[in-house]
């Protein structure tokens, strides 16, 4: 295919061309075509990337939270030995402005004002990290410095509270408005009530924000970077390099991760401009401190919860105030309200709702995007309700859900009516009636809560079982025009048919890749199938979100596949002089179903070349009514059910995941080793925001931005997971398939933390939950 | 400052090393082998996990200068040309691998697992690789990897 101007030199370990080992279709389990290079320490991630002469940069970033920039001196830091340039915001060449969605309100580089600790203010490139790094120390700002405006609920609700951006502090007010709900109130028989409170979780994907930019002939640039969506990392990025698309040419390098933390940009226009300053190659690659400043995070949130029900458990109102802090920029904040609001009583039959949902600015932290996207805030709640509710009618955890719950032809809150199977009921009753774990061997402490530590023989344990549920958007929603671009090329090289895909999908660890070469061995009937890097030379692909690629780009495959599978039948016919109308693709050969092998798929193609590009769209959703939430505002929706038995150290508050079992509804197995571990990760970043991982946040501060302080799940921390995955087709997508990575990440922290109620009686009414909540009787 | 030592049974000289740069650093940036991963650098992930000396250890924590006149073998290292190692091998059979970036930590704290102990119980597994985060797995798939490894390098020998 043509490139369009003229590249840059290529770097060491370019991606390249991956062929798919194996012979597996959809259903089959294949291995990864990237699973050699990657065990082998060969597969080349964005921070491996080298080329000769390059530069490395490196960003200076606020310290403070909110400040006035009064002076920026660079004299010092520019003459320092080593260094090519330092840019600040008098360098961007372009728009000062970039941003996820349709509001550019984030500063390329800072002026006049700081928003955020670790805002991005100046860049280096010199010859070594650490002559950067020194030539940072030498940057002179001076600030003044101001009172960070912290108060996510004086933000919302505060007039005169003073404006962090010139956008005012409210990000989104999305209310949902169904029924009466002051009339069911006098009906009501049964009152439950909750505030509860999530913590800032981090992705904390393990491979931290890297790329390099190289400068082109052309006066442009290739880029090769960790993302999840190339096209719109490049509908942000030209614009502010003064750079037309066609002159920057992006390649996904290996991505270590993402979970929703590579949705907006990093290092992408910074490492630009520094090459195209410069006019040499030029790496950044964070390190973990950085990256936890490098990138958004989970929205913290309050929420304030009231449901009413008869005495039998039947919810007969819900009055719901969610509060998300989105930090000083928008990023992802838009959706994740929405989000929040369409999903803020989950899967349940509710006839009668109030949801307020509000985004707003502070100077804390920034958020966006994180797996589960302001459905797993919401979950932690409205599943701590169901338990409430359980209790206040006197019905076990699985009766009520049960009670309540939604199936096909229910309408959720938004007045959408489920069209596709959501066996709820059934699954929560299997979750229910799985074996319960044995107690564990207190001979062998390790099993016990604190583990090695030794910090009990037993004494204080009390087991908990808890279940929770969670419902999942698959896809963009909201009306926004969500699809995906292959191009499928199939020609015979080396004597044997070969499938070449190329999209601009990222591979992120989930397994796209695999399963784009299982699609095309489906539709073509050819083993052979090799994998094209993704790159802008292809069109947009949409992002790795959403739980949506395996929809998206796997339905855009699909159909490119299929039409190829046109082309051949049209060559089959042109070489054997007639038509056919039962033709199809199977075992490397043209077959009929009337007259049987016609020919091979290498002798039909002879030196043709067959190539299909296909955009695949799902079916429109429409936005949500800006005063009632009424619209179909989403195209798929997911469930998980979790069961999770825990061991409670009740006097030192200290917790044993023993056992986590998730029943997941998928439509359709694609790959069960691929699924098993989106399940097994989901569930496992569930489990670090139930009862481990938290951004503490003081003043506008970060206070542990290391993996010291802030700890993720360990293999001693994940408990043995047992899953039960159904297979009830949603008809409208692509082989009856439902996105499956996000699901879980709801419903595993709900889960947990019932868990933890039933084994100590208390409340807990924020995650993480920490000892001193368990110890100290919260 | 110049740094000799010994690197998957080659001789490696790397000059002009600043005295800050770690055997990470080294091996990535001047070695040309970056599969040990910099994930965290400060010894807390595992993802940059080699051998020194035959001991597993985190090459973000070695000072260059302290690998001088000494064996290295990084995940480069493990397989025999295009034939895997059995604890590579299994990583990608059973699903182990994601994203990949804790993968070769892993891989060699793995290896020297059952180097050790010829079949190590599930609690053995989990208190050996708990010194390595994963953040895609949810680790499963990496007990069943290191299981079937044990047992298939059991039954060759």
């Amino acid at each position: 295919m043509t490139l369009t101007g003229s590249r840059g030199a290529a770097p060491v370990r370019a991606p390249r061309e991956i062929a798919a080992p194996g012979t597996g279709g959809v259903g089959d389990s294949p291995l990864r075509p990237d699973g050699t290079l990657k065990v082998k320490g060969e597969f080349a991630y964005s921070s491996d990337l080298w080329i000769d002469g390059m530069l490395w940069g490196a960003t200076l970033r606020s310290p403070h939270p909110r400040a006035k920039i009064v002076s920026i001196d660079v004299s010092e830091a520019l003459a320092h030995p080593g260094v090519a340039t330092v840019l600040t915001h008098e360098d961007v060449p372009g728009r000062r402005h970039f941003g996820l969605d349709h509001t550019w309100d984030q500063p390329v580089l800072a002026f006049d004002e700081v928003r955020h600790q670790g805002e991005p203010i100046a860049l280096v490139a010199a010859d070594h990290p650490e002559t950067a790094r020194r030539a940072m120390e030498k940057i002179r700002i001076e600030y003044e410095v101001l009172e960070p405006l912290t108060d996510a609920r004086r933000a919302a609700f505060d007039p005169t509270y003073p404006q962090v951006q010139p956008r005012g502090n409210l990000a989104r007010h999305q209310p949902v408005r169904v029924g009466d709900v002051e009339a069911a109130k006098a009906r009501a028989e049964v009152v439950v009530s909750g505030e509860y409170r999530v913590g800032i979780q981090d992705q904390a994907f393990l491979g931290p924000e890297s790329g390099l930019a190289v400068p082109a002939e052309d006066g442009g640039v290739d880029l090769y970077v960790a993302t999840q969506w190339m096209h719109n990392d490049l509908k942000q990025i030209a614009p502010c390099l003064g750079l037309p698309e066609e002159k920057i040419r992006m390649t996904l390098s290996g991505v270590g991760g993402a979970f929703g933390g590579r949705e907006d940009l990093s290092m992408q226009i910074h490492a630009a401009m520094l090459a195209l300053r410069t006019g040499r190659p030029v790496k950044i690659v964070y390190n973990r401190y950085e990256s936890f400043f490098g990138h958004v995070h989970r929205h913290p949130a309050e929420m304030r919860y009231e449901y009413g029900a008869t005495r039998d458990g039947k919810i007969l109102y819900a009055e719901v105030e969610i509060l998300l802090d989105g930090g000083a920029y928008t990023s992802a904040t838009m959706n994740v309200v929405g989000n929040a609001a369409s999903l803020g009583v989950g899967p349940y039959e509710i006839p009668n709702i109030k949801i307020d949902a509000y985004g707003v600015y502070t100077n804390n932290p920034p958020c966006g995007a994180m797996r589960g996207f302001g459905a797993v805030q919401a979950c932690f709640a409205y599943e701590s309700m169901m338990d409430k509710l359980a209790a206040a009618c006197g019905l076990d955890p699985v009766t009520v859900r049960q009670v309540n719950a939604a199936s096909q032809g229910s309408e959720l809150a938004t007045g959408q009516v489920v069209w596709a199977p959501l066996p709820m009921a059934e699954m929560l009753q299997q979750a229910r009636e799985l074996p319960m774990p044995p107690p564990l061997d207190p001979a062998d402490l390790r099993n016990l809560p604190g583990g090695a530590s030794q910090t009990t023989h037993g004494e204080g344990v009390r087991r908990g079982v808890g279940y929770g549920v969670g419902l999942k958007n698959i896809c963009f929603s909201e009306g926004f025009d969500d699809y995906s671009t292959a191009r499928v090329r199939l020609e015979v090289i080396g004597g044997e048919a070969t499938v070449l895909v190329h999209t601009a999908a990222a591979e992120v660890g989930q397994g796209l890749v695999t399963l784009e070469a299982q699609i095309a061995r489906t539709e073509l009937g050819v083993d052979r199938v090799v994998i094209h890097p993704a790159d802008n030379q292809v069109g947009d692909a949409g992002s790795s979100s959403a739980s949506r690629q395996s929809y998206m780009t796997g339905g855009a495959v699909m159909t490119a596949c299929q039409a190829v599978r046109e082309g051949v039948f049209a060559l089959a016919a042109a070489r054997l002089g007639r038509t056919y109308d039962d033709l199809s693709l199977a075992g490397g050969k043209v077959v009929s179903e009337s007259a049987g092998v016609l020919a091979t798929i290498e002798d039909v193609l002879g030196d043709a070349v067959v190539e299909e590009t296909r955009e695949y769209h799902h079916e429109p959703t429409t936005g949500m009514d800006p005063v009632t939430g009424r619209g179909d505002s989403h195209t798929q929706l997911a469930l998980c059910v979790h069961r999770a038995v825990v061991d409670v150290d009740v006097e030192l508050g200290l917790v044993k995941v023993v056992e986590l079992a998730a029943v997941q509804d998928v439509g359709k197995i694609l790959n069960r080793l691929s699924l098993e571990g989106q399940i097994h990760g989901g569930t496992a970043q569930g489990l670090g925001l139930a009862v481990m991982e938290e951004i503490v946040v003081a003043d506008g501060k970060v206070r542990n931005p290391s993996f010291t302080d802030y700890l993720i799940p360990t293999i001693l921390d994940m408990p043995p997971m047992r899953l039960e995955i159904l297979e009830n087709a949603d008809p409208r997508a692509p082989y009856g398939l439902r996105g499956a990575g996000e699901p879980p990440t709801l419903s595993s922290t709900p889960a947990i933390v019932a868990a933890i109620r039933d084994a100590t009686g208390l409340a807990l009414t924020r995650v993480p939950v920490r000892p001193e909540h368990i110890a100290g009787g919260s | 400052m110049r740094v000799t030592f010994t690197v998957n049974g080659r001789r490696e000289t790397a000059d002009d090393v600043w005295e800050g740069e770690s055997l990470l650093y080294v091996l990535r940036e001047r070695v040309g082998l970056p599969g040990s991963k910099n994930a965290c650098e400060q010894g807390e992930c595992g993802s940059c996990t080699v051998y020194l000396d035959g001991t597993p250890v985190c090459a973000c924590l070695v000072a260059a200068g302290q690998a001088e006149g000494r064996e290295v073998r990084t995940v480069e290292g493990l397989a025999d040309g295009d034939r895997l190692d059995p604890v590579q091998e299994a990583f990608v059979e059973c699903g182990a691998v994601q994203c990949g970036f804790c993968t070769p930590g892993l891989v060699v704290q793995a290896h020297d697992l059952i180097e050790r102990v010829a079949q190590p119980s599930d609690a053995e597994i989990r208190e050996a690789l708990a010194g390595n985060l994963c953040r895609c797995t949810g680790y499963e798939k990496i007990l069943d990897a290191v299981r079937l490894a044990a047992a298939r390098k059991a039954a060759a020998s």
